[in-house]
């Protein structure tokens, strides 16, 4: 509730789009950093962390919320969200703010950056493990595939990708756009091993982020069934919340729905 | 030079284990030498070229330094955002090479023309670019961009050029390296065709005419420094490259001339036309109206008299 709230207050004070991108992925978030990811703030660089990369570069307030909330950088940061002289731009970036891994923004860079990661794990013995998060519509991307082809054959089983299925892409539903189904089964028929989960189901989450590597030798892929504007009753599944930033009544009426207004 | 190129990093790869070498299934006949001798470090990605520098970044993320490798456009423009955003803006220790610069594999069609990269990689801000131009300024500029931090384009001709220099030069990226002496009217050239400027210049100076010649081996950082100093000096400065005349060396001087004060010097860029080839051939064949020998003779002469007795202030003369 903590980061989607983070999320609405950033989206409003900023005016900006993908609130309903972030929203869809808080669940994720909270149980990565809360549970998953062997990661210490104070050390942002320590060799031997798991590396997070948000692939889907838009949803950057989530994760900079969730950053701040572990202790990365201050809270006080997230205000300058989007604003002028700001390290935290609208798409995630590494720059500057400890704890971000790599930036992105562009779809369709961040799993081939993660397979270079795990590559240099395995190379290494290193027993540090990449989890990478990605849209439904980057999944349209070639360089997506290229390296959904290249984990599986070099059995980079330390690699996770995550998928935020929420059926909604930039112009309209994932379906009538470029459909994707059977996701699960493209997936698996490149060599991962796959789980579909609800991604907004804790316990499911964890059962499966827990339980990685699902299959030695194998990559793991996590379809997230999710909900675009999960937890706000006005933004779920609609198209409009890609782009539009809460105005103050709309901010109102959302945290008072996940009953942390002030 | 791709044997140089090959034959270095190998050295290097003996006693520096963070050295890896990724191709997009090419480099028949010149990488397997070192696939064999570091199989743990070398990885054929397959014909993907997005992944290949998505792989190298995120490998130089882990501490390693990546050599991409692969023909021509396709390790840069095929995945030039890669290149951008992965690459470039967190400075990641990759280098870039491309075998078959310019019209190296003419006969193989525009597809396999790489006569705009110099102008593109160059703009990407952190990006070093290094043309060399012979087989023993590939070796050495092989070893400079692997022991300096950050991205770095490395453009190769392909096998068998002749070597332009006796003794090892001294080779520092960012600092051309002088070849024929003369301050009148001062060739700037880059690449292979360093040798054609050669002969022509020294033709020209059988007849007379001295010309200056470098080899300007890195086109980004430039060697601000020396090309300001011969600009302020010389009535006439000749760029040469293998490169459309649209943003390679020749822009690049261009854009120093406009910040030195007073000028009376002036530039001829001497490159590829801004067109595609319409006929296949060799590379000799292709080069021949631009950039062989004889036409590139042609061409200073004419600069030498252009040049001569006038005051005109910077500007660029088309060839």
């Amino acid at each position: 509730m903590r980061i989607r709230s983070h999320v609405l207050r950033m989206t409003h004070r900023a005016r900006s789009s993908h609130v309903g991108s972030c929203l869809s992925i808080a669940d994720l978030l909270a149980v990565l950093y809360g549970r998953v990811l062997r990661l210490d703030p104070r050390r942002p660089d320590w060799s031997e962390r798991d590396r997070f990369l948000l692939s889907k570069g838009h949803a950057a307030a989530a994760l900079y919320a969730v950053l701040a909330e572990r202790g990365f950088f201050p809270a006080r940061w997230l205000e300058t969200y989007c604003q002028d002289d700001s390290r935290l731009a609208g798409h995630i970036t590494h720059h500057g703010v400890p704890g971000v891994e790599v930036s992105t923004g562009s779809l369709g860079h961040g799993l081939p950056i993660g397979c270079g990661m795990a590559l240099a794990g395995k190379r290494e013995g290193r027993p540090c493990r990449v989890f990478v998060l990605l849209s439904d519509g980057e999944c349209d991307e070639g360089s997506t595939w290229e390296a959904g082809l290249f984990a599986p054959h070099h059995r980079l089983d330390n690699l996770v990708a995550i998928v935020d299925y929420n059926k909604i892409q930039s112009l309209g539903r994932v379906k009538e756009v470029l459909d994707l189904d059977p996701l699960g089964d493209k997936w698996r028929a490149f060599g991962w091993s796959v789980r579909e989960i609800d991604g907004h189901d804790y316990e499911q989450i964890d059962d499966a982020l827990l339980s990685v590597p699902f299959e030695a030798g194998r990559p793991s892929c996590i379809i997230a069934h999710t909900v675009k504007g999960k937890g706000v009753s006005f933004m779920e599944n609609q198209l409009a919340w890609h782009y539009k930033s809460p105005s103050a009544e709309e901010l109102g009426q959302a945290l008072a729905e996940l009953g942390t207004a002030e | 030079m791709r044997t140089a190129f090959i034959r270095s990093l190998i050295e290097l790869a003996r006693s520096d284990q963070r050295i890896f070498l990724l191709v997009g299934d090419l480099g028949y006949g010149v990488v397997e030498p070192f696939a064999q001798e570091f199989s743990e470090r070398f990885v054929n990605v397959g014909v993907a070229e997005q992944n290949l520098t998505g792989i190298a970044a995120g490998l130089a993320l882990s501490g390693k330094i990546v050599f991409t490798y692969s023909i021509a456009n396709f390790p840069t423009l095929r995945c030039l955002e890669q290149i951008r955003n992965d690459v470039c803006y967190h400075n990641a220790d990759v280098k870039i090479v491309a075998v078959g610069g310019g019209v190296a594999y003419g006969a193989l069609g525009v597809t396999h023309h790489g006569t705009e990269d110099i102008a593109i990689l160059r703009a990407l801000p952190n990006m070093k670019v290094l043309c060399p131009a012979d087989p023993v300024e590939a070796e050495l500029a092989t070893r400079a961009i692997a022991a300096a931090p950050g991205p770095a384009y490395l453009r190769l001709g392909k096998s068998g050029e002749p070597r332009i220099y006796r003794t090892l030069p001294v080779f520092e990226i960012g600092k051309a390296i002088e070849i024929l002496p003369g301050k009148e009217v001062v060739v700037l050239a880059t690449g292979s065709v360093v040798r054609n400027a050669i002969e022509a210049c020294q033709n020209l100076a059988e007849n007379g005419i001295e010309v200056g010649t470098y080899s300007v081996h890195t086109i980004k950082p430039l060697d601000q420094e020396l090309i300001a100093r011969l600009a302020s000096q010389a009535r006439m400065i000749v760029t040469v490259e293998e490169h459309s005349r649209l943003g390679g060396l020749g822009s690049a001087v261009a854009e120093i001339f406009t910040e030195v004060p007073n000028l009376r010097c002036q530039l001829k860029r001497i490159g590829l036309p801004d067109s595609f080839f319409q006929a296949a051939g060799s590379q000799e064949f292709l080069l021949s109206r631009y950039l062989s020998a004889a036409a590139l003779e042609e061409s200073i002469m004419e600069s030498c008299s252009l040049g001569k007795g006038t005051s005109l202030g910077a500007s660029a003369i088309g060839s």
